[in-house]
C-alpha cells in the first residue's frame, strides 16, 4: 500500500512535480504559492531556483522545456500578470518537455492587492487549466498536467486558490517516474515566434483547444456524479467540497479541467438535471460559456463574485437554512501589523514625524499605510513605488515631491523596482527612493533573493550589491543608513528629499524574524521615570500596552528588544536589559 | 462518526500553526481522514488568525463554518469573542484568559471590551485558563499555547499517551520536555 502523509496543498503540488519527473523549477515567492518551491527544493533530484520575478522564472522553465525536460514555474495570481508576456507566446510555441505553470489565486484577498481570476488570463492566453479540489488531487492533477502538456503540445496552468494551497489533507505517495528527455531539434517554425511563424502556430492553437474540448469529455478528472437529479451543480476546485458538504444528495458535474470546457459532457449533464446551478468562486467563467451554448443555469445572480465561498453560503442562499445560532459580536478589528522589532517601523516613525508621504510597494512595509504610522499613500503592484513617484513629479514638478519618497523592499527592488529606478535616472527625475533592505523577502516568510547571497537550494553565492547597482546607474547620491539610527535617518531624509537629483537611501537592518538575527536585549519599562507622554506608543509596537494610569507595559513574549521605544523615550523610562 | 470540527483562533505569532500541526498529527495517528486549513502571509503579521481542523470518516471541506464548531480554542480573549458564533449548540469554548490589544485599541480608535469571559459564559460552555501565568511558572512563557491545547484535549477523542507521543514527534527536539509538561498542566487542570 502506498505511504500516506498529511500534506499542505502546496506541498502536494511539489510532490506532484517530483513524481512527474520534473527536473527544473523556477518561481518568485508570493502568498499563497510560496510553499510550492519551498517543498520542491527538498527533492534533490530537481533543480529549483528563486528568480527575480515571475517573467524571468517562466522563461527559465520555458528554456528547460525547450531543451527537452519537464519543468514547472509557480507564482501567485498577480505574478501571472508579470509572466503573461512569455505565457501568451509560449502558448503558440507549445513545448518540448512538459511545461506547467502553477497559479495560486486568492479569493478573499488574504494577502493580495486584488482578487483576479487566473482562468480569465488563461482564456485570453488560450492555455488549458486544471483545478484540483484537495491535496491528493493537487498532486495527481500536477502529473496529469504534464501528460496533457506533452500530448497536446501546450503549456498547462494548474490553478489553485489560497484555501487549497493552505489546507492540509491526506495524500498517498507514489514513486518518481522520470520520462526520457525529449530530443532537441532546431525548429524555428515552432520556437521562433516572428509573424510568419506565429500565424501558423495560431492556427495550431485553435485546433489544439478544439481537440481538448472534445477529448476533455472523457477525462477522468471531469466527472459527473449522479445522485438526486432535481438539483445539479457544475463546480470545480474547493467549491466542490462546499457543495458536497451542504448538498450531499445533489448531482454534481465536477470539472477538473476548467479551460477549455468539455462542452458535450456539460450538455449531457444539463439535460439530466431539472435545475442547474453553477458554483464557481470569482468570475462567471464557466457560467458565461455554458449560457452562451443556450443552456439555462443559475449562477452569479445568487452567488457573489467576491470573496471565498462556503457551505453556509449554499445553506443560506439555496436551502434557506442558517446553522449559525448566535450573532457575531461587534468587536474591535485586529488588522495585521508590523512585528515587534521590525526595522520598517523605525523608518516609518521618522517619515511620520517629518510628515513625508510615501509611494509604497508590495511587501510587509505596505502595512505602513495603516494608523498609527500612516506613511504609505499608494500601493499598486511590484515595483510601482518608484515609477508612480516619478509620474507625480512629471505631472506636478520637482517641488511637489519634496515631501514624498518611494518606499520599496530589497526583494521587490530586485523584482521590478530596478527597472523603475533606471527610468527615473534616464528621464531625469529627482525623486528620493528608500530601499528598505531587510536582507530577505519578508512577507512571504523569508525567501532569499539575488541581493541576499544565498539561493533557494542553499548555495552561498555573491550577493548583488544594491549600493553598487544604484551607483552603476550613475546615481550620485546613494546613502546607506542603519534602520534603527533615528537621528541619522532624519538627517538623511531631510537632506535627500530637498535635493534636485535622484537619491537612494538604503536603510539596512535584517528582518527581526530572520534566523540568527536576535537583539541581545529586551525592553523594560521604568514606571517611576515615566512622564506618560506616549512617545513610545506612537509607532504602534504591539508589545507595548498603555496601562490605566498612563504608564506602559511591555509584553516579554512579544518584545524583540529592538530598542525603538527606548530611543523614543526622552526620560529614560524604558531600559534595555539582557535577555534572561 | 460525524465529522468533528475544531477551531484555533489567536493573534498572529501566538503559535496557532504549531498547535494545529499537533492536532493534525493526532487525528492521522488515530486513523481518521483529516483536513486542516491555515492562514499564511499577511494575515500572520499580528493580525487575527484562524486555523480549522476537521476529522472523521471522510472530510469534504477544509474549513469550519459559523454554527458548526465542536471545540473553539482561543489563545486570546478578544479573539474568543470574535469567533464564538462559530460554535455549534453545546460546543466547548476553551479560552486563554489573556489580553493582547489590537492596534485599533492601542491607537484609541476602539475600546477593548470589558468582562469578555463573563459575557461568553452567559451564552456558551466556557473553560478558561490563564495559561500565560501557568507557562511562566513552568519556566517558558512561550509554551502557553500547548497548555491551552491540553485543556481543550479534554473535549476531544484521543487518550493522553497518544497526545504526548504526537507532541514528541511534532515539536522541536529541544522543546519536547517543556511542551509535554505544558500539555499536562492544561490536561490535568
Amino acid at each position: 500500500m502506498a505511504e500516506k502523509k498529511i500534506m499542505l496543498g502546496n506541498e502536494a503540488i511539489a510532490r506532484g512535480a517530483y513524481e512527474a519527473g520534473v527536473k527544473v523549477s523556477a518561481a518568485y515567492p508570493g502568498t499563497p504559492s510560496t510553499e510550492i518551491s519551498e517543498n520542491i527544493v527538498k527533492y534533490p533530484e530537481i533543480y529549483a531556483e528563486w528568480s527575480p520575478n515571475e517573467k524571468v522564472a517562466t522563461e527559465v522553465a520555458i528554456g528547460a522545456s525547450i531543451s527537452g525536460v519537464r519543468a514547472c514555474v509557480s507564482m501567485k495570481h498577480v505574478g501571472v500578470n508579470v509572466a503573461s508576456d512569455p505565457l501568451y507566446t509560449i502558448s503558440y510555441s507549445g513545448v518540448n518537455g512538459g511545461l506547467v505553470l502553477v497559479a495560486a489565486d486568492d479569493p478573499g484577498l488574504y494577502s493580495s492587492q486584488n482578487e483576479q481570476d487566473t482562468r480569465c488570463v488563461a482564456r485570453a492566453a488560450i492555455v488549458p487549466v486544471l483545478e484540483p479540489s484537495d491535496s491528493m488531487e493537487a498532486k495527481e492533477f500536477m502529473k496529469f498536467a504534464f501528460e496533457l502538456s506533452e500530448k497536446y503540445d501546450t503549456p498547462v496552468i494548474l490553478r489553485t486558490t489560497t484555501r487549497l494551497s493552505h489546507s492540509q489533507g491526506v495524500v498517498e505517495l507514489y514513486d518518481r517516474v522520470v520520462p526520457e528527455d525529449k530530443t532537441y531539434e532546431r525548429n524555428p517554425a515552432k520556437f521562433v515566434m516572428m509573424p510568419g511563424n506565429a500565424k501558423g502556430r495560431h492556427v495550431y492553437v485553435e485546433e489544439r483547444m478544439n481537440r481538448l474540448m472534445e477529448d476533455g469529455c472523457s477525462f477522468a478528472i471531469n466527472r459527473a456524479e449522479y445522485r438526486d437529479t432535481s438539483i445539479g451543480f457544475i463546480t470545480s476546485g474547493i467549491p466542490y467540497q462546499y457543495v458536497r458538504e451542504a448538498c450531499p444528495n445533489a448531482s454534481v458535474l465536477k470539472l477538473g479541467m476548467v479551460n477549455p470546457l468539455p462542452k458535450k459532457l456539460i450538455e449531457e449533464f444539463a439535460s439530466k438535471v431539472d435545475k442547474l446551478y453553477i458554483f464557481e468562486e470569482l468570475e462567471p467563467v464557466i457560467e458565461e460559456q455554458v449560457r452562451s451554448w443556450g443552456i439555462e443555469a443559475v449562477g452569479k445572480e445568487i452567488f457573489t463574485r467576491q470573496g471565498e465561498y462556503s457551505a453556509n453560503l449554499l445553506r443560506r442562499v439555496l436551502l434557506k437554512e442558517n446553522p449559525q445560532k448566535e450573532a457575531a459580536e461587534q468587536v474591535p478589528a485586529r488588522p495585521p501589523i508590523l512585528c515587534p522589532g521590525c526595522p520598517h517601523r523605525s523608518v516609518f516613525s521618522v517619515l511620520n514625524k517629518l510628515k513625508i508621504h510615501a509611494a509604497g510597494d508590495i511587501g510587509c512595509y505596505t502595512l505602513g499605510a495603516v494608523a498609527p504610522l500612516s506613511v504609505i499613500d499608494t500601493t499598486v503592484c511590484m515595483g510601482a513605488s518608484i515609477s508612480t513617484l516619478h509620474g507625480m513629479e512629471k505631472a506636478k514638478g520637482k517641488d511637489y515631491i519634496k515631501n514624498w519618497v518611494a518606499v520599496i523592499g530589497d526583494s521587490t527592488f530586485m523584482h521590478t523596482g530596478v527597472n523603475s529606478l533606471m527610468n527615473m535616472v534616464y528621464n531625469q527625475g529627482t525623486g528620493t527612493v528608500m530601499i528598505l533592505d531587510n536582507s530577505t523577502t519578508g512577507m512571504t516568510g523569508h525567501q532569499d533573493n539575488a541581493a541576499t547571497g544565498k539561493t533557494l537550494m542553499g548555495e552561498v553565492v555573491p550577493a548583488i550589491n544594491i549600493y553598487h547597482l544604484c551607483k552603476a546607474m550613475g546615481i550620485k547620491n546613494v546613502i546607506e543608513v542603519n534602520a534603527f539610527d533615528l537621528k541619522e535617518l532624519e538627517r538623511v531624509i531631510k537632506e535627500e528629499t530637498q535635493r534636485e537629483e535622484v537619491s537612494v537611501i538604503i536603510t539596512k537592518s535584517p528582518c527581526v524574524l530572520l534566523k540568527g538575527n536576535v537583539f541581545p536585549d529586551v525592553c523594560r519599562p521604568v514606571p517611576e521615570k515615566c512622564k506618560k507622554c506616549g512617545a513610545c506608543l506612537r509607532p504602534g509596537c504591539p508589545a507595548l500596552t498603555k496601562n490605566a494610569d498612563g504608564t506602559i507595559s511591555i509584553d516579554v513574549t512579544m518584545c524583540n528588544g529592538c530598542g525603538l521605544c527606548k530611543n523614543l523615550c526622552m526620560f529614560d523610562a524604558i531600559e534595555c536589559v539582557p535577555k534572561n | 462518526m460525524e465529522t468533528k470540527n475544531i477551531m484555533i483562533v489567536g493573534v498572529g505569532g501566538q503559535g496557532t500553526l504549531l498547535t494545529s500541526r499537533i492536532l493534525g498529527g493526532i487525528t492521522v495517528e488515530a486513523g481518521y481522514d483529516v483536513k486542516l486549513s491555515e492562514v499564511h502571509g499577511m494575515a500572520q503579521r499580528g493580525g487575527s488568525v484562524v486555523t480549522y481542523v476537521r476529522y472523521g470518516k471522510e472530510v469534504a471541506e477544509p474549513i469550519v463554518e459559523e454554527g458548526c464548531a465542536d471545540v473553539l480554542i482561543a489563545f486570546e480573549k478578544l479573539e474568543a469573542l470574535r469567533y464564538a458564533h462559530f460554535l455549534k449548540e453545546g460546543g466547548a469554548l476553551v479560552v486563554n484568559d489573556w489580553r493582547i490589544d489590537p492596534i485599533t485599541v492601542v491607537t484609541g480608535v476602539a475600546a477593548y471590551p470589558d468582562d469578555i469571559i463573563g459575557k461568553l459564559s452567559a451564552k456558551y460552555k466556557v473553560y478558561s485558563i490563564n495559561a500565560m501565568e501557568e507557562a511562566k511558572r513552568l519556566g517558558n512563557a512561550k509554551a502557553f499555547n500547548v497548555i491551552v491545547l491540553g485543556l481543550a484535549a479534554k473535549h476531544m477523542d484521543f487518550d493522553k499517551d497518544m497526545w504526548l507521543k504526537v507532541i514528541e514527534n511534532t515539536v522541536p527536539p529541544k522543546t519536547i520536555e517543556i511542551n509535554k509538561k505544558a500539555f499536562l498542566a492544561g490536561y490535568e487542570s
